[in-house]
C-alpha cells in the first residue's frame, strides 16, 4: 500500500455531501430555526459546501451560516512550542434559542468539538447542538461525542492521518488516508 | 501568519515588525471576544498574574486586569504605596517572594527606567513592561499604532506628530519605536524645554510651532502635560494658560487646516490645558478606542507570551 490510500474519491464525495445536505434538510426543513456553523479552519469548508447544497434545495434560501475560531478555548494550549494563531469568528446572528449544526471536517478525539461548544456558548444558549462531520474516525474518541450525520466512518492507526482535499484550495474534492512515511510494521 | 518572537515584552525595541503584526492579528480577535455577550475565553485558567505597581497608575492597571481576568487568569495587585518596598526590600526580592508563591507572569509599572530589563535577568518568567520610568510603555504605543491601523489601514508613509510633554513621557519613545517600525513618518512638537535633545537621534523631524505640525500632520497624538513632574525651581514653561494657548489643540486651529488629523491621547487628559474639551470631545478623536483596544492589545501580548510557557519538548 502507498502512501495515500483514497477514502472517498471525487465522485462520492459530491453524493456525500448531497446526502449530507438532504439529511440536514430532512431534520431541519427550512432552518427556520436552525443554522449551520463551520468550525475554523477546515470545517468552513465543509459548511459552506453544505450551506450552498441546502439553499439548492430550499429553492435559493440558504440557511443561516456562521464561523467559530475555538483557538482560545483549546484545552492544549501552551503544549505546543508556538503560541496558536487564532481565527475570525463571524457570527451575525443570536445562537439563542436555535438548533445549532457545528460541522467540522474530520472528528477524531472530539476534543476540538468540546472546545467548539464552549465558544458557541460564549455566544449566548441555542436550544440544541447537533454534530456533522465528513470523516468519522470511529474509536479514537476521548470524549463522550458522537456526530449526528456522518459522511464516511472510518477505522484508522493512530499514526495515520486522513486528509480532506477542497477543490478551491487544490485539485478535486476529494478524502484520503496517509499512512506515515516510516516503516509501519 | 506572523509570529511572536520575544518572551518578554520589555519595549518595543528589540521587537521585529512581524511581532507588533502578530500581536495585532491576535487582537482583533479578542476585540472580537469582549463585544460579545460573554466577554472570557479561559486560555489562561491555569495561570496566575501578578500586577506589580511600584508607581500609580489607574487605567492601565485596570487595563491589565481586565485583559487578564477576561483570559481567566487568577490575577493578584500589588502596589508600592502599601508594602514591604517601603521597608526597604530591593526589587529583585520583592518580586522574587511573590515569584516563590507560584505566580506564572508578571506586569510591571516602575519609576525607574530599565527596571523591567533589570528584572528579566533576575527571573525566569515573562514579564510585560508597563512603564518604567519615562523611559518605554509598550502596550500604550501597540494600542495606539492598533487604533491607527484600523482607522487608517497601513501605516506606512502615514505621518504622525507626538506633541506636547515628550520629556516626561514613556508614551513618546514606544510610540515613535513602533510606529517607525511599521513604516510611519514621525515628528514631536513641543516647547522646546519639553523636548530631549536625544530624540533628534532617533529619526524624528522635531517642530516648536503646533500649526506647522498640525498642517502636516495625518494624527496627532496629544499626550498629557504631567503637571506632577513640572520643574519645581525653574518651570518649563510660564503657565497652564499660556501652554493652553501656544501649544494647546483647539478647535480654531484644527478649522485652520485643509484636512484634519485623527486625535489621539493616551490619558488621563488636561482639559483645556493641551487639548481642549471640544476637540476631546469632536469626532476627530478615537481616545475611547484607544481605551477598548487597550484590553484586547493587552490580552493578545498576555496570551501569546504564555503560550510560550512550559511548551513541551516533543
Amino acid at each position: 500500500m502507498g502512501p495515500e490510500h483514497s477514502l472517498i474519491t471525487p465522485l462520492q464525495f459530491q453524493l456525500t455531501l448531497d446526502r449530507l445536505a438532504h439529511q440536514l434538510v430532512e431534520e431541519h426543513g427550512e432552518f427556520a430555526e436552525s443554522a449551520l456553523i463551520g468550525i475554523q479552519p477546515r470545517g468552513v469548508h465543509l459548511a459552506s459546501r453544505l450551506r450552498d447544497r441546502i439553499g439548492r434545495i430550499l429553492g435559493g434560501k440558504p440557511p443561516r451560516f456562521g464561523e467559530l475560531d475555538i483557538t482560545f478555548f483549546r484545552d492544549d494550549f501552551r503544549r505546543h512550542d508556538m503560541p496558536l494563531q487564532a481565527a475570525e469568528t463571524n457570527l451575525d446572528f443570536t445562537v439563542e434559542g436555535l438548533r445549532i449544526v457545528l460541522v467540522d471536517d474530520v472528528l477524531f478525539t472530539g476534543r476540538t468539538i468540546r472546545a467548539a461548544m464552549d465558544a458557541l456558548l460564549a455566544h449566548g444558549r441555542p436550544s440544541k447542538i447537533e454534530l456533522a462531520v465528513l470523516v468519522d474516525r470511529r474509536f479514537r474518541r476521548e470524549l463522550p461525542i458522537e456526530p449526528k450525520y456522518v459522511g464516511r466512518s472510518v477505522d484508522s492507526l493512530d499514526s495515520q492521518r486522513v486528509q480532506v482535499v477542497w477543490s478551491d484550495m487544490e485539485g478535486e474534492d476529494r478524502v484520503e488516508l496517509i499512512n506515515p512515511t516510516e516503516d509501519h510494521g | 501568519m506572523a509570529e511572536f518572537s520575544a518572551r518578554h515584552l520589555l519595549g518595543i525595541r528589540g521587537l521585529q515588525a512581524s511581532d507588533v503584526e502578530a500581536v495585532f492579528q491576535t487582537a482583533r480577535e479578542f476585540k472580537a471576544v469582549i463585544n460579545r455577550p460573554i466577554k472570557k475565553v479561559p486560555s489562561l485558567r491555569d495561570l496566575t498574574v501578578a500586577n506589580l505597581f511600584f508607581e500609580n497608575s489607574t487605567r492601565t492597571r485596570l487595563s491589565f486586569e481586565l485583559a487578564e481576568k477576561r483570559l481567566s487568569a487568577d490575577v493578584v495587585n500589588f502596589s508600592a504605596g502599601s508594602s514591604s518596598v517601603k521597608k526597604g526590600e530591593t526589587l529583585a526580592d520583592t518580586v522574587r517572594n511573590i515569584l516563590a508563591m507560584k505566580v506564572d507572569m508578571v506586569v510591571m509599572r516602575h519609576p525607574h527606567p530599565g527596571a523591567a530589563h533589570y528584572l528579566a535577568q533576575k527571573i525566569q518568567v515573562p514579564i510585560v513592561n508597563a512603564g518604567d520610568g519615562t523611559h518605554e510603555h509598550p502596550t500604550q504605543a501597540l494600542l495606539d499604532c492598533f487604533t491607527l491601523t484600523e482607522r487608517l489601514g497601513s501605516l506606512s508613509g502615514k505621518r504622525v506628530c507626538i506633541f506636547g510633554d515628550i520629556r516626561h513621557s514613556r508614551v513618546a519613545l514606544s510610540n515613535v519605536l513602533c510606529l517607525q517600525l511599521l513604516g510611519a513618518e514621525v515628528m514631536v512638537c513641543g516647547p522646546a524645554t519639553l523636548i530631549p535633545k536625544h530624540f533628534g537621534s532617533l529619526g524624528v523631524q522635531i517642530e516648536h510651532d503646533v500649526d506647522r505640525a498640525l498642517a502636516w500632520c495625518d494624527v496627532a497624538n496629544v499626550l498629557r502635560i504631567q503637571l506632577e513632574r513640572q520643574g519645581t525651581e525653574v518651570p518649563y514653561f510660564p503657565s497652564l494658560e499660556e501652554y493652553h494657548s501656544v501649544y494647546g489643540i483647539t478647535t480654531e486651529r484644527l478649522h485652520r487646516l485643509d484636512k484634519r488629523p485623527l486625535i489621539l491621547h493616551p490619558g488621563p487628559m488636561n482639559r483645556g490645558v493641551e487639548i481642549a474639551s471640544d476637540v476631546a470631545d469632536g469626532q476627530d478623536a478615537v481616545i475611547l478606542d484607544q481605551v477598548e483596544n487597550g484590553v484586547a492589545i493587552r490580552m493578545a501580548v498576555l496570551y501569546l507570551l504564555a503560550g510560550r510557557l512550559g511548551s513541551s519538548p516533543d
